[in-house]
């Protein structure tokens, strides 16, 4: 899975899993201040890419999380490991 | 020092037969039954396989589903029904408004977001543990609408939830006013919701024998005192009212819908779910909102019956009632709703309350449809099959719980 498929795929769970608005998303926006997605959200977020791209996602690098764009950087170098 | 009095300003309702006060009020004079085979899930392997469903509920009227996502059915029918409260009694809070701090909530339910439990139990086990969701106890707690309620309408003060199975929404209501004539709150939010149509929860009730299994002819099913009922219809709604000290309200130049004069408990003490014979636990309550206004039996012009077409609870409220009027009981109208919009539960006491209100403001009692066979222990004017026209000051509404709570609200008209 290329780089621009991981984002789409991303954004559409963003949309579809937590009811975020599509238009706002974007790679630099930040989940809490942004999108205002509380901690019970980003676990949630974190299960359905979990889920979603059959990977896993230890808690200590969850944690460093903060955008958009620092998932897909996860979840790509949890693919390509 | 004079008892501040506390008055309904504010009405909205998402129950069986409709989505409003107004549109619900019509069904229950057309005798409409809300009750059909389940949809909301397949029933194929239950004993009972009809209920009275809320039709076509969309919570994105009310909310986002970025919100309304994160909130169990329940909640959401209260979010509904509170929404239309609010607007009706012209309400709006900012967030930390000040005024806020006076206006609360008492939101009752019988099980909660027991819809949420079943769906993530079986996550647990078909998963595992780290599966369930996070949003899992948040969306299953009892609470979980009081709390989305304060917060979603900014309301600062008494916030908190009564859990008295089918009694805890008119508890619920009972309790909004004691605190606004504590002096604590000039405004609350009173009522509560069920959302229990699920197969767990219609599992459990029909093990219990509760449930009718009239599944032939579901819309006859909900038959209160009538001779061949054979247990309650299970329904789900929510019921929500704005209760406000009167001074307060007649100083906004808000429209009252009635006064509550009178709010009375009891206790059964005898058992989880049978019904005290003879009905006394259930009298106390209502000599209890009696007292509680100071105002003599032959003032009732209607009761509005708990009366959910078990054998059981249907003989003992006729008792119970007798009790309390004496001859007068047989000229006293007493009728259930509950053989239209099923029984809500948690949600049943405040739809009720919400009809009681319409009762003394139309002038017109809704009837006991599906009454058709005499049961020579339930001998009262049930107002059967047809509406009736009667001018009333006085409305009683009974609800009574498993585990033994009674309740009894008495209305008067304004």
């Amino acid at each position: 899975m290329d780089r621009s498929e991981i984002e789409a795929k991303l954004v559409d769970l963003l949309v579809d899993e937590l009811g975020l608005e599509r238009d706002n998303i974007t790679m630099d926006a930040r989940f809490e201040e942004d999108l205002d997605v509380d901690s019970l959200g980003v676990v949630e977020l974190l299960m359905a890419l979990e889920d979603n791209f059959d990977v896993k996602i230890p808690d200590e690098e969850a944690e460093k999380i903060t955008t958009v764009g620092e998932a897909a950087d996860l979840v790509s170098q949890k693919l390509n490991a | 020092m004079e008892r501040r009095r506390v008055v309904v300003t504010g009405v909205g309702t998402v129950n069986p037969l409709a989505h409003n006060l107004t549109d619900t009020w019509d069904a229950l004079l057309e005798g409409r039954s809300g009750v059909a085979p389940v949809t909301l899930f397949d029933a194929s392997r239950l004993n009972t396989r009809f209920a009275a469903e809320v039709k076509d509920f969309d919570p994105d009227v009310y909310l986002p589903r970025k919100e309304s996502r994160r909130m169990d059915r329940s909640t959401l029918l209260f979010w509904g029904a509170t929404s239309q409260a609010m607007a009706d009694a012209g309400l709006a809070f900012e967030d930390g408004d000040p005024a806020a701090e006076r206006v609360g909530v008492v939101c009752g339910t019988g099980i909660g977001g027991i819809g949420t439990t079943q769906t993530q139990i079986e996550i647990l086990n078909e998963r595992g543990p780290d599966r369930i969701s996070p949003l899992a106890i948040p969306m299953i707690m009892s609470n979980q609408a009081a709390g989305a309620i304060s917060i979603g309408f900014h309301l600062a003060g008494p916030s908190t939830c009564t859990v008295t199975a089918c009694a805890a929404s008119a508890n619920a209501i009972g309790d909004a006013a004691e605190i606004i004539r504590r002096g604590v709150a000039d405004l609350m939010v009173g009522g509560g919701m069920e959302a229990s149509v699920t197969e767990f929860a219609m599992g459990g009730f029909s093990s219990m024998k509760a449930l009718s299994a009239r599944n032939d002819d579901p819309e006859a099913a909900s038959r209160p005192f009538d001779k061949d009922r054979d247990g309650f219809v299970l329904g789900e709604g929510a019921g929500s009212l704005i209760l406000e000290e009167y001074e307060h309200a007649r100083a906004r130049g808000a429209s009252v819908y009635a006064e509550l004069v009178g709010y009375g408990m009891s206790a059964d003490a005898y058992h989880i779910t049978l019904p005290r014979p003879g009905g006394g636990g259930a009298a106390r309550a209502m000599q209890g909102a009696l007292a509680d206004a100071g105002v003599a039996p032959d003032a009732v012009g209607y009761i509005n019956a708990h009366g959910t077409s078990t054998p059981a609870n249907d003989v003992t409220e006729t008792m119970a009632i007798k009790t309390v009027f004496g001859r007068a009981a047989y000229d006293i109208p007493v009728s259930s709703t509950k053989s239209m919009t099923g029984h809500m539960l948690g949600g049943g006491g405040a739809v009720e309350a919400l009809i009681s209100l319409q009762v003394l403001n139309e002038g017109i009692l809704p009837p006991t449809i599906n009454y058709a066979t005499p049961d020579p222990e339930c001998d009262l004017d049930y107002v059967p099959n047809e509406p009736r026209k009667a001018d009333v000051d006085y409305v009683l509404s009974n609800s009574f719980g498993f585990g033994g709570h009674n309740v009894s609200l008495l209305f008067k008209s304004i």
